[in-house]
């Protein structure tokens, strides 16, 4: 068993020598996380705003079951994907099972309730005067919902955040509808699992450290797009 | 609104993220001890150069690999639990059991060896001595071709193993090394993955060469007449490629720290009927 030190170092220098395979595990990790987010984001930011801001039967039933689906292991989802995926199951003639497209839907399943709830928090943050005075200075449905969407921003910011955080960092889903097939499938929480199991302790910190760093750049850039963030 | 006309227009061409034409690509299921000993990263570049699928390797425990294969999710299977094929053969979910290579199990423990072992006789009295000192033992128990040896060589050895001792670990060949690593523990491994591992390890063999230790891998393509509709083509170019001379010498070649870990064993002539049905 190498000391923790000297697995630090073989992970450091893994990274900086720019191994190919590496960077092709860290680009498929990225590609579908960001793939999954981008197609979630639209319909679930209008969820939460459906949530907040009518009135229907079932509403607060649906909030509730937004935020229970928050508490679901990655893994319940990935086999709810698998089975409904698998040729014998009903979705079997996709033949979608192990590829990215499936590990892309695992991830959408699991954004999806977490961007709804946090949106639906941060557009019930404001008023509902402020939906009636845009309509009223004679602003449309559209116009109106992106004024308020404008509003809270940075509400909306931190659930992409959160969602994102939660599916790229997620490995149950992706195995299972994956099934970590190298240079397709293989993405960085699952080639930890890989490594680890292995025993390449060192290739398991390596890609760690890239999921931490890579994301706090990727954050740290929305944020300075975003604006300021501090109250003015 | 900017930024949203921006996300919309990003979405569009990554809808198809891979479409990937499904007759080029090959499903192989396979165990993790093939996988995790560099075996097929070492032989499978050359069989996609030549034959131009490309080959996506699922690695898992032989009675999921199996499953995958009775669901059709696979074309083709690389596995070792000789019973469990030939039911699944039996069954009609795979066309015929090749032989491909073989190596064996070795019991392997801490290297003081509490259950005092190493100068048992047999097999069934290694593991008998296990169970009555309750040193303990790590089982694979996850319905893997390891575990099922695992499990006949207890009923060989008419041990019905339980208690404390007999820990199930529910992982892949490699952690439950790790684990009775760490918790000074024996347990049963295929030689492959303990060669990869034994620099890592503090265990060391505690009884090999019986016979009953034997392990063979077979690779069986799916039934076309369960699944019409797989890579049946690519799996027979794979089956008459592994079972090739060049590829068997290539598998008795590979070897890790030094050892051979596989001895190839297949005979390309008992593979030919078969082929004929694939085609």
């Amino acid at each position: 068993m190498e000391s923790i030190s000297a697995t630090i170092i073989h992970a450091l220098s893994l990274l900086l020598t720019g191994d190919a395979e590496l960077w092709t595990i860290i680009g498929i990790s990225f590609s579908i996380s960001t793939t999954a987010i981008l197609i979630a984001a639209g319909p679930a930011i209008l969820c939460g705003f459906f949530l907040a801001y009518t009135e229907f039967p079932g509403r607060r039933l649906l909030i509730s079951l937004f935020n229970t689906l928050l508490a679901v292991p990655a893994v319940v989802v990935g086999l709810t994907f698998y089975i409904l995926l698998s040729r014998q199951g009903p979705l079997g003639d996709w033949k979608l099972l192990f590829t990215q497209t499936a590990m892309v839907l695992g991830q959408i399943a699991l954004c999806f309730p977490l961007l709804v709830a946090m949106s639906h928090a941060a557009f019930q943050a404001v008023d509902k005067r402020a939906w009636e005075t845009a309509r009223t200075i004679g602003a449309n449905p559209f116009q109106a919902f992106f004024m308020i969407l404008r509003e809270v921003r940075f509400g909306v910011f931190g659930a992409l955040v959160a969602g994102y955080g939660r599916i790229i960092a997620e490995v149950g889903a992706s195995m299972m509808l994956g099934g970590n097939i190298l240079h397709y499938t293989r993405n960085i929480p699952t080639a930890i699992v890989l490594e680890t199991s292995k025993g390449e302790l060192a290739q398991g910190i390596a890609l760690g450290m890239v999921l931490i760093v890579l994301s706090f750049i990727l954050i740290t850039t929305l944020h300075y797009l975003q604006g300021k963030g501090r109250v003015e | 609104m900017r930024m949203i006309t921006l996300l919309l227009s990003l979405l569009l061409p990554l809808t198809p993220i891979s479409v990937v034409h499904a007759e080029e690509i090959l499903r192989l299921a396979t165990t993790t001890s093939t996988d995790n000993s560099g075996l097929i990263k070492y032989l499978f570049p050359e069989f996609e150069k030549q034959s131009g699928y490309k080959v996506h390797v699922i690695a898992v425990g032989t009675g999921k690999a199996l499953r995958m294969g009775r669901d059709g999710d696979v074309d083709v299977l690389l596995v070792h639990a000789p019973k469990a094929e030939n039911t699944f053969v039996d069954e009609g979910y795979g066309v015929k059991r090749i032989p491909v290579m073989y190596n064996d199990f070795v019991l392997v423990g801490p290297k003081n060896d509490p259950a005092k072992i190493a100068g048992a006789a047999t097999l069934p009295t290694a593991l008998k001595k296990i169970a009555d000192s309750k040193q303990a033992f790590i089982s694979r128990g996850d319905d893997s071709g390891t575990h099922k040896k695992e499990l006949s060589l207890w009923t060989a050895a008419d041990v019905k193993p339980g208690g404390k001792w007999y820990r199930e670990a529910g992982q892949g060949m490699g952690k439950v090394l790790q684990i009775a690593g760490e918790m000074d523990a024996y347990t049963i491994t295929d030689r492959g993955t303990w060669l990869a591992f034994q620099e890592k390890s503090p265990l060391t063999i505690v009884f090999e060469g019986d016979k009953q230790l034997f392990n063979p891998y077979s690779i069986i393509a799916i039934n076309p007449e369960k699944h019409a509709d797989l890579n049946h083509k690519g799996s027979a170019a794979l089956i008459n490629w592994i079972t090739s001379k060049e590829t068997q010498k290539r598998i008795g070649a590979f070897k890790l720290h030094g050892q051979q870990l596989f001895t190839p064993n297949s005979t390309a002539t008992k593979t030919s009927t078969m082929l004929e049905k694939l085609n």
